[in-house]
């Protein structure tokens, strides 16, 4: 083992990697489920030690050895009472795994809600698309929301005294996806068509990660989703900026001006701005995420310059095209998108 | 039946005697025109063998792209095609070819016939078959292979998402090779229920008979519903319908349930044969008989039925309702039930017994402890919560390798050590044998364990890369290390097979000292099985023949 596969070890010693791991449930739903894991995993464990215990001893124990007599060992051709004995015995057990189930089930799974004023809930529909997650905030507290953005999900963190509740609703622009934020709670698809929910709550702030769960096509391995969980005071704060409308910035007007006159609006959205595409991220607070490309990278100047260049260099294989813009053209529009906060 | 004593009869059907005696020509001539079911049998196994290579040097690349965390070895699109194509090869032309080879070539001989019940249809079945697979392959060569994955899920294979011919090629390849596996289903039914020997009632055929016969019952269920919605693939994509294209009120969903309604089948379709050949095995190098005949053979039965009824617990994350979830979390659960009591009649035949751990018992060994944990994960997988969780994860990707290899490789492999000195003539290397088995098993722990881990770790299936923030890289590195381990066993088994054809040591015609119908014949068997028509009275007329004093049917 090397200095690094050593140092891997410990950290998931220090829990380090509870970062990830569908063991170190951050919500409810997530704790139900890692509930019925760890009893599934006691059982089938024991069974384990018995069958492969009986199976190594027999091997074993009845090995054919030089010095055997000749002959062939009793010939033992069935036992009906012992055949039914083991018939029962997995029949008990998955009798209660099925009781287990069940009742993990009816928890987890989430049933459909209303918004209703004063119950702290947050309402979100989330649309996957090639290859990034569109985020439609609809309500919260009660209070109508209508403002779209892009890969990162916000939500308010709950104490013990108020739960605050996301509901997701869950609708595909496209092919299959599936929002998988395992300390979260378990994965739910996106089926065009098809409108799914998922519902979770916490209590810890954080940053969570998940990642779209089914294939859907050339980028399915960087459709990452990032969940930020936050005090309710940090998410108002970050609620009255998403709603705010864009930046005006007169400095930036030529990048703009670039940008309204290029392929851009065809896709991406800048609210207030002639640009209303809906088939890319909506870029109205560009630079309220921390990350661009569904994820993928940071979002610095330099990254986003090399995705207005050539996105394919980052995400090869992405829907945007390189447009071919000149290299005065690709820096006014970076200088604009820098000013969309 | 009196017979007359006629060279002609005895000709042997080896491939390298047939090639020495009359040339190459005549002998490519003989092959590929022959009815004769052992020949068909060893081109499926041959034909499988191939795939089996071509399928692991896929997984060889794409191992290597997933050895470092945000590599560059072949990209997204290349990657995308291994999978689809790795996962449709060991599916359609590995595993199934195999086994339907396997049994081609030993129920015959197992049941005192001279051939299959429609020889030429069993011809037609292995040529479509191959041609199926290279159809498949075709789209490779021509720079098109599809990258659908092997579930192939609508609409990404719409003609909206994807233009790629390569997808057409795959549809069209799968639907051919359909055809001839309903063919084989159709002969192999036909074969057990009307060809047995005298005296061999349904009470009394060998046991791999018993799990040939319902896999084939699973086959002709199972691969019409893939053939209908290959069909409409097709139509959707060549002709403009819309049967899964939602925009114009196709449906996404319905391809799913068409897929797993056959999907689901399939994994016993690759693994009940397999049971059958352990059965076979496992006796013979315990030297007890079958422990509890009757109730493997009804377990066997109760598992090709409830295993038509739990296709969707592939669908748990698709929002189908609490109510459907449990009805198929609980039916996926049941199977473990049948599948519990043919594992603990296993053990109870080698319990008491006088094991020698000769290499086709070393790879059943190989199965039983293997294929436990393949089967153990998969009841956690059947609890539909935990499904939530890990289902498309890398966990999931452990468990069926596990089953795939820890079961149907495995316990193939116990057959073909098994059989081998029968259709050849010669003995595998017993050296050799313990190479392959010994780097197999620990590779493919190497391989696949850590692969539960990284999806604990939220490690989603087909990502051809990852971050290095995520934590996965050491998971990856030791899997991938697993499958540098288990290369070499493979290039051992397939020098073992070829070397021992010219050096392996001569082979009598029970090397095992086993008590099936196959052992009475020469190795390899004349072209018409048996010189007189065997008459049997029990499960295991050669036991009854050893031992006239106390012969088997007595305790039937």
């Amino acid at each position: 083992m090397d200095a690094n596969g050593l140092s891997m070890l410990l950290a998931a010693v220090e829990g380090r990697m509870a970062d990830v791991s569908i063991f170190s449930p951050a919500s409810p739903q997530a704790g139900w489920i890692v509930d019925l894991a760890i009893l599934a995993l006691a059982i089938i464990g024991i069974i384990f030690l018995v069958v492969e215990g009986i199976l190594f001893y027999s091997v074993w124990r009845f090995r054919r050895a030089k010095n055997d007599a000749p002959g062939e060992p009793a010939q033992v051709y069935g036992s009906e009472p012992i055949e039914i004995a083991w018939t029962a015995a997995p029949t008990m057990i998955v009798f209660f795994l099925v009781l287990v189930t069940t009742r993990t089930l009816w928890q987890v799974e989430a049933a459909p809600v209303q918004p209703r004023e004063g119950d702290q809930a947050l309402f979100v529909t989330v649309i996957g698309h090639q290859w990034w997650w569109e985020y439609r905030y609809d309500s919260y507290d009660g209070r109508k929301l209508d403002f779209i953005t892009a890969n990162e999900l916000h939500m308010p963190v709950g104490d013990g005294e108020t739960q605050r509740p996301v509901h997701l609703t869950l609708q595909s622009g496209d092919v299959c996806h599936s929002f998988w934020v395992p300390r979260l709670g378990g994965k739910v698809d996106l089926i065009p068509g098809r409108s799914n929910l998922l519902a979770f709550e916490t209590e810890q702030p954080g940053l969570y990660l998940g990642q779209c769960a089914e294939y859907c096509g050339a980028q399915h391995a960087n459709m990452m989703l990032r969940v930020v969980a936050e005090t309710p005071a940090e998410f108002e704060a970050w609620l009255a900026n998403e709603t705010a409308p864009a930046v005006e910035d007169p400095a930036v007007a030529e990048g703009k001006a670039t940008f309204l006159a290029n392929s851009c609006v065809n896709c991406h959205r800048v609210s207030g701005t002639a640009a209303q595409g809906d088939g890319a991220p909506d870029l109205t607070h560009l630079m309220s995420r921390e990350t661009i490309a569904a994820g993928q990278v940071p979002n610095s100047r330099s990254n986003l310059r090399k995705w207005v260049h050539d996105p394919h260099t980052i995400k090869p294989g992405v829907l945007m095209p390189a447009f071919g813009l000149s290299t005065e053209e690709e820096n006014q529009i970076v200088e604009y998108l820098r000013t969309l906060k | 039946m009196a017979t007359v004593d006629h060279p002609q009869r005895l000709a042997r059907s080896g491939i390298a005697a047939d090639a020495a005696s009359r040339g190459w020509a005549a002998a490519l001539h003989e092959w590929t025109t022959t009815v004769d079911h052992k020949k068909i049998g060893i081109m499926y196994v041959l034909m499988s063998l191939v795939f089996l290579v071509i399928g692991g040097i896929e997984a060889l690349l794409m191992r290597w792209q997933l050895f470092y965390p945000r590599a560059e070895v072949i990209g997204p699109n290349v990657f995308n095609q291994l999978f689809t194509m790795h996962g449709t090869t060991m599916v359609f032309f590995v595993g199934m070819p195999i086994l339907i080879g396997i049994g081609n070539y030993m129920l015959p001989l197992m049941l005192g016939a001279r051939d299959m019940a429609f020889p030429r249809l069993n011809a037609f079945g292995f040529w479509i078959t191959l041609f199926g697979g290279l159809l498949v392959y075709l789209s490779f060569i021509t720079g098109a292979a599809p990258e659908i994955g092997w579930f192939a899920y609508a609409p990404l294979t719409e003609h909206t998402f994807d233009r790629n011919a390569g997808t057409d090629f795959w549809a069209l390849g799968l639907l051919i090779s359909g055809i001839g596996t309903i063919g084989a289903a159709v002969n192999f039914i036909a074969t057990i229920l009307g060809m047995r020997a005298p005296g061999m009632t349904m009470r009394k055929i060998p046991f791999f008979a018993w799990t040939m016969l319902w896999t084939s019952f699973q086959m002709l269920l199972a691969i019409p519903p893939l053939t209908a919605a290959l069909v409409m693939v097709l139509f959707d994509r060549q002709l403009g319908a819309h049967f899964f294209d939602v925009q114009n009120g196709g449906s996404a969903y319905l391809w799913q349930h068409l897929f797993w309604f056959f999907g689901h089948p399939e994994v016993y379709i690759l693994i009940l044969p397999v049971f059958g050949m352990v059965s076979e095995v496992i006796p013979v190098f315990s030297r007890k008989v079958l422990f509890g005949y009757e109730f493997m053979a009804a377990a066997t039965m109760a598992i090709a039925f409830i295993s038509l009824g739990v296709w969707a617990h592939h669908m748990f994350c698709v929002g189908m309702s609490r109510t459907l979830d449990l009805y198929f979390a609980a039916a996926s659960l049941i199977v473990s039930i049948p599948t519990g009591i043919k594992f603990f009649n296993w053990l109870a035949t080698i319990y008491g017994g006088r094991v020698s751990l000769q290499s086709p018992m070393l790879f059943c060994f190989g199965f039983l402890s293997m294929f436990l944990i393949g089967g153990l994960t998969g009841i956690m997988l059947a609890a539909a919560p935990f499904d939530f969780q890990l289902s498309d994860s890398y966990f999931v990707v452990g468990h069926f390798h596990w089953v795939l290899i820890g079961g149907t490789l495995f316990g193939t492999f116990a057959g073909i050590y098994y059989w081998y000195p029968k259709v050849t003539g010669r003995m595998l290397s017993e050296r050799l044998a313990h190479w392959h088995f010994w780097l197999l098993y620990i590779g493919f722990i190497l391989t696949f364990g850590p692969m539960h881990v990284s999806g604990i770790l939220g490690m989603p299936r087909r990502i051809y890369t990852y971050d290095p923030s995520r934590d996965w890289e050491w998971w990856n590195q030791l899997t991938t290390i697993g499958a540098l381990v288990q290369t070499p066993s493979y290039a051992i088994f397939v020098y073992n097979l070829i070397a021992s054809l010219w050096k392996g040591k001569p082979a009598v015609d029970d090397p095992w000292d086993a008590w099936t119908l196959e052992w009475t014949t020469s190795s390899p068997p004349p072209s018409y099985n048996f010189e007189t028509q065997p008459i049997v009275h029990s499960r295991r007329p050669l036991w009854d023949l050893k031992h006239p004093d106390d012969p088997d049917w007595q305790y039937e």
